[in-house]
């Protein structure tokens, strides 16, 4: 059984997410597909190929029924409009009633012929709808990314483009699927390919001086103007994979740390924010000794709430040890909550601490111990609440919201978010570097372009896309050459 | 030497060689050299043997990129670097000022010296004979090739056969409307071989070149322009030869004016190219003066070379060549522009520039031993293959003769990859990238320019040359005696150390690190140069300027040659992947048509090739890679049994 793989091979598979929904999408790519949505909208066919099929007009439903339903079998629907079909198996069997999407290659989302069956979502429907279509054996199913893989290929996508939609794929929040989406959207080919052409251009008037000194209009030495643009570039790579820690976040998730001295409430407060019990309370200074982490969803992006152990003396190795893991974690957290008990010392927010930093919050707990209002609530990023009771939390956690939409939004394109590419730029970074300082110095423009070479290479391999001709337009547009 | 008539093929006289070389250009010269070195009883049968080395257009060799290129086929023991230094009559080094990896070796050449010493080369072969006469078509038996047949119904049979043949494919010389069907002025195309070439099926096309008026030395008035001397020590071509005996000339440089521009610019319909009579695409690095003029409309002047043919008080040092003027405008308008230069007020025009026309075979037939794909036993090589000058058609030539011998002995392909040589960067852009405009060499096609330099181009290819058959006894003792120098010399360098103290007393300037650094570290210090070593070892003054220069040369590129060097390691692990050359793409899965459509066409010989093809996207490569291994784990499985 099973369609033959090679050059007619067709793929089939569930393109939207598993389980139960309100409607399914059933993806085929290839060139059975057509051959696919005849055979599924068309009632009391037997199937091409399949000569055990039922013929004439046996079936599961009434015959007069079926011709009376499905008006006009067998026709396509207009490529890239949506036509309600009724869907039925080898057996004339109904199905289900989809919305289907016809759209022949090359401009389809593979590049081949493409179809779309939007079904009624239940798991049930889904699978007998891609039983009936693999039982024409016209296709096969789709291996995992084979249809991204084939729009690849196809020259549909670059190579970013196609990464993206594995992130877009497995974005679980809604932060990180605004993050693929501009990757989709071709923004970060189009830049990497834009930086890619301001050292084309660099190189231009390098190997012009290079390949043709005898002619009357190109500078004969290092032309360190021709170099300016490429200065800007360092700046921009620079900062990209600066950005990179921020895009990291909405990848990884956003991290943040709560701090504070023992029994000030800091595990209770992650389980108010957790809503759920993920560490350990008890009024035994101490317990929480190791870093405890539980994951979130605010403001639609990943975060990660890390309790830790309580900010004093150790009394033991094993609290010292937990102490230094504190620390270490909010030295590396993108935000820190500072908790005290506001009953101890109504005045902890204005203990100072070595890892405070600019923008961190300081939350005063136990409020519910306390008769009247700190002197410090109210003061911005000052926090009362009552873990135990839940009170005070909502503020809390609507600034929470904010901070990380704050921090991981910005409209610019992300640029570097996967290890390869940031491997690619710091090449390029440290390429242009080079060629930056081997200019100041005065060494020979070979080895200025060879650096320049070095970093477009770096960068063409980003999206896919090394061409030396390039170089050689870019000279016989900018300059008249030629004896 | 004509035909009687076009029955008449039935062969007159028959004889048998290895090899067969079609055409006496550059290509042909090194073709049947290079078979001729590797053993191979050789013909080589042209329309005139007197026109064997003929320049058919600019009377120099070498240049920037093209320099490497003779370089190169000197160290594999070709012809065009030993008749260049015969020839050779005003040397100079292109990019004296800048680093060794872009500096080229060039020199305006004697028309007539240059075509004596190509012959008189060629004659010291015993087993190559030389055969006047025109092709006009293969023979071919079971389907591969199997000799050639003459205009004059002779007929010769080879194992291998190597076309050649430059212009001459149904080439036609514009000037202005006028037509004339010619492979050069004055010398008839070839028609039948190119109908051959059609009927094989293979995928040609047309593209153009052209050359500038020829004008009269002595009608140029010298006195008032600029002239620029020959480098006052030439340094020769061949790395057998270690000085120039030729003398030595200066050549002129004029401009044009808006004057001149504005002559053109009235005319330019009456161009030929403009006129839209051309069909073919001509390059854009050797633009004609119309281009220039239309194109570039901001610019109020181009520069000219004034070029000699030939050595003063000879008959070629009459003519000039005027570098930068080609054209295919009408004769009047020719003359009307050009005496408009200053410098050519009154001069006398000998012959009128032209632009030529003419077939090529789309390179991407050819595998990158330049055999054509659907003809075993047939190689192309030089302006047939789409590029232009004669230090490409000379590097293909001779790649295409030793692998012609190879072939017809039962040997395999010999190919230099990208990494060892220009000639590989050249036939690797041809038969992955075919061409689009006629294809020259640039220093800057080679992505490991510093490494495949001029100056180290037989340290790089002599010994391979050597193993793939194609270096004669003379050449290689030569070299090994430069190597073993090399060697010894870096030794010397490597074992001869000094303090930073010592470096700084002796007035180099280096970090007090208490580091002992050798002598080869030292020179690559700013300002550090053999001769900075020889003061304070004066041991080292036995040392030869040639091998002071690439001691030189290695410590200042020291950490880029490093770096290349990582960069050439990773190259070659793809190029070492041999893709077999019946692959069925149509079979992988996961290709697009596109892909499957240029990887069948081209069929790479390669993976690092099939990467190259453009287009072809790093998803396609991984699928190939992929059912490559696929298919060695099932080979591999069936073979346990
Ligand atoms: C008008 C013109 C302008 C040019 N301008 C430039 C320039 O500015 N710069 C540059 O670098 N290059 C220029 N070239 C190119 C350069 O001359 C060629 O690239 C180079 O000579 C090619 O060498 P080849 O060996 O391939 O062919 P050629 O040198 O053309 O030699 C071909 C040889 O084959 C012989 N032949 C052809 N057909 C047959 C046959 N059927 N049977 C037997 N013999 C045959 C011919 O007689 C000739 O001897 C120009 C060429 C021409 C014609
Ligand atoms: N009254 C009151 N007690 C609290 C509150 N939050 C935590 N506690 C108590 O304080 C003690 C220490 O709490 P815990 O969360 O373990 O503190 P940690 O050491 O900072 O992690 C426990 O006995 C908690 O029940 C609060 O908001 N109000
Ligand atoms: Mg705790």
């Amino acid at each position: 059984m099973g369609a033959p793989r090679g050059p007619t091979d067709t793929i089939i598979a569930l393109a939207s997410g598993s389980g139960r929904a309100g409607v399914a999408v059933i993806r085929a790519s290839g060139p059975g597909s057509a051959g696919v949505i005849r055979a599924l909208t068309r009632a009391n066919q037997p199937y091409p190929g399949d000569s055990s099929g039922p013929t004439g007009s046996e079936g599961a439903l009434d015959p007069a029924d079926v011709s009376r339903e499905t008006p006009q079998p067998q026709s396509l629907p207009q490529p890239r409009k949506a036509a309600v079909r009724k869907l039925f198996d080898e057996a004339g069997g109904f199905l289900d009633e989809a919305l289907i999407l016809w759209m022949p290659g090359p401009l389809s989302y593979t590049g081949e012929d493409v179809a779309e069956l939007h079904v009624h979502g239940g798991p049930a429907v889904v699978e007998a709808v891609i039983g009936a279509a693999l039982r024409t054996r016209l296709c096969r199913i789709a291996e995992p990314g084979e249809f991204t893989r084939r729009a690849f290929d196809s020259g549909r996508m670059d190579l970013t483009q196609a990464e993206a939609i594995g992130d877009l794929i497995d974005a679980e929040t809604e932060g990180q699927r605004r993050q693929a989406g501009r990757l989709y959207q071709g923004e970060a080919a189009r830049v990497f390919e834009g930086w890619r052409g301001l050292l084309v251009s660099a190189m231009a008037a390098l190997e012009a001086s290079i390949d043709f000194p005898d002619e009357a209009d190109i500078p004969g030495e290092i032309n360190l103007s021709a170099l300016e643009p490429i200065e800007t570039l360092a700046v921009d790579l620079e900062q990209a994979l600066g950005d990179a820690g921020r895009l990291a976040s909405v990848r990884e998730g956003f991290r943040i740390a709560i701090l504070g001295p023992p029994n000030a409430g800091k595990s209770s407060l992650m389980n108010r924010l957790a809503r759920r019990e993920a560490a350990i309370v008890s009024p035994i200074a101490g317990t929480t000794r190791d870093v405890v982490e539980v994951r979130l969803v605010l403001s639609g992006y990943p975060v990660w709430v890390a309790d830790t152990a309580g900010l004093r003396e150790a009394s033991d190795a094993i609290e010292a040890e937990g102490i230094r893991r504190a620390l270490a974690r909010a030295e590396e957290a993108d935000l820190r909550i500072w908790v005290s008990d506001v009953s101890d010392n109504p005045d902890a927010s204005r203990e100072t601490s070595s890892t405070f930093r600019e923008g961190d919050l300081r939350v005063l707990n136990k409020a519910d111990l306390l008769e009247t209002s700190p002197s410090s609530a109210g003061a911005e990023d000052v926090f009362v609440v009552s873990a135990r009771s839940g009170a005070g939390m909502d503020p809390l956690e609507r600034r929470l919201a904010e901070i990380v939409r704050e921090r991981l939004e910005t409209d610019e394109a992300p640029l570097v978010t996967r290890a390869r590419h940031r491997e690619l730029v710091e090449e390029a970074l440290a390429a242009v570097e080079r060629a930056l300082e081997g200019a100041r110095i005065g060494i020979g423009a070979e080895l200025v372009s060879e650096d320049l070479r070095l970093a477009a290479r770096s960068l063409g391999r980003i999206t896919g896309s090394i061409d030396a001709e390039d170089l050689l337009d870019r000279i016989f547009s900018q300059f008249c050459v030629g004896k | 030497m004509t035909r009687s008539s076009t029955g008449s093929r039935r062969p007159m006289q028959t004889d048998t060689f290895d090899v067969i070389v079609i055409g006496g250009g550059h290509a042909g010269a090194e073709a049947a050299a290079a078979a001729a070195r590797f053993g191979a009883r050789t013909a080589l049968v042209t329309h005139k043997l007197s026109t064997i080395g003929e320049m058919s257009c600019n009377p120099a060799i070498g240049g920037l990129g093209k320099g490497h290129l003779v370089r190169e086929i000197d160290a594999l023991d070709g012809v065009m670097g030993r008749a260049a230094d015969r020839g050779g009559i005003q040397f100079r080094m292109l990019n004296r000022s800048k680093g060794p990896a872009v500096r080229g070796p060039r020199t305006q050449a004697d028309r007539h010296l240059y075509r004596e010493a190509v012959q008189d080369i060629l004659r010291e072969y015993s087993n190559l004979t030389l055969i006047e006469d025109g092709v006009e078509d293969l023979i071919t038996e079971n389907g591969r090739v199997a000799g050639v047949i003459g205009q004059s119904g002779r007929s010769w049979r080879a194992g291998a056969v190597v076309v050649t043949t430059g212009t001459f494919l149904k080439g036609l010389i514009h000037i202005g409307e006028k037509r004339i069907p010619a492979g050069r002025v004055g010398e008839a195309p070839a028609i039948g071989l190119s109908d051959r070439l059609y009927g094989l099926g293979l995928q040609m096309g047309r593209l153009k070149t052209g050359t500038p008026a020829r004008l009269v030395a002595a009608s140029i008035d010298w006195a008032g322009l600029e002239m620029q001397d020959a480098d006052a020590d030439p340094i020769p071509f061949s790395f057998l030869n270690d000085r120039i005996t030729v003398q030595q000339i200066a050549c002129g440089i004029t401009w044009t004016s808006a004057e001149v521009h504005a002559v053109i610019g009235d005319n330019l319909h009456k161009s030929a190219v403009y006129s839209g009579a051309i069909a073919g695409r001509g390059p854009r690095y050797c633009p004609s003066i119309e281009d220039k003029v239309k194109r570039f409309a901001d610019r109020d002047k181009h520069q000219i070379f004034l070029e000699p043919e030939g050595l003063p008080g000879t008959e070629a040092g009459e003519l000039i060549y005027p570098n930068g003027i080609s054209t295919s405008l009408p004769e009047d308008v020719q003359e009307a522009f050009i005496r408009k230069i200053h410098g050519l007020e009154h001069v006398e025009i000998r012959r009128f520039g032209y632009a030529i026309e003419y077939d090529y075979v789309d390179p991407r037939e050819l595998t990158p031993d330049l055999a054509v794909k659907k003809l075993p036993g047939l190689y192309l090589a030089g302006q047939i293959n789409g590029t232009t000058g004669y230090e490409e058609a000379g590097g293909q030539g001779l790649m295409a003769g030793l692998n012609a011998a190879r072939f017809a002995a039962g040997n395999d392909p010999y190919i230099l990859d990208r990494s060892r040589a220009y000639i590989g960067v050249m036939i690797d852009d041809l038969v992955t990238r075919g061409v689009s405009e006629p294809y020259r060499m640039f220093t800057s096609r080679a992505e490991y320019r510093l490494t495949l330099r001029a100056d180290n181009a037989d340290q790089r290819l002599t010994e391979e040359g050597v193993k793939a058959g194609v270096v004669g006894s003379v050449r290689r003792e030569s070299f090994h005696v430069k190597r073993s120098s090399i060697d010894t010399a870096r030794m010397r360098l490597e074992a001869l150390t000094l303090t930073p103290n010592e470096a700084r007393s002796n007035g180099i300037n280096i970090n007090l690190d208490g580091k002992r650094r050798n002598a080869l570290e030292v020179m690559a210090y700013d300002g550090v140069d053999f001769a900075k070593l020889r003061s304070i070892w004066p041991e080292l003054s036995d040392v030869t300027p040639q091998v002071a220069e690439q001691m030189e040369i290695e410590a200042q590129y020291a950490g880029y040659l490093d770096r290349q060097d990582a960069d050439i390691v990773a190259f070659r692990k793809d190029e070492d992947m041999r893709l077999p050359s019946d692959l069925d793409y149509r079979a992988i899965g996961g290709l697009s048509n596109e892909a499957k459509e240029k990887l069948s066409t081209v069929r790479p010989a390669t993976l690092g090739q099939a990467a190259r093809i453009e287009g072809m996207t790093p998803g396609a490569i991984t699928a190939v890679l992929g059912y490559l291994r696929r298919s060695a784990r099932k080979a591999e499985k069936a073979a346990r049994g």
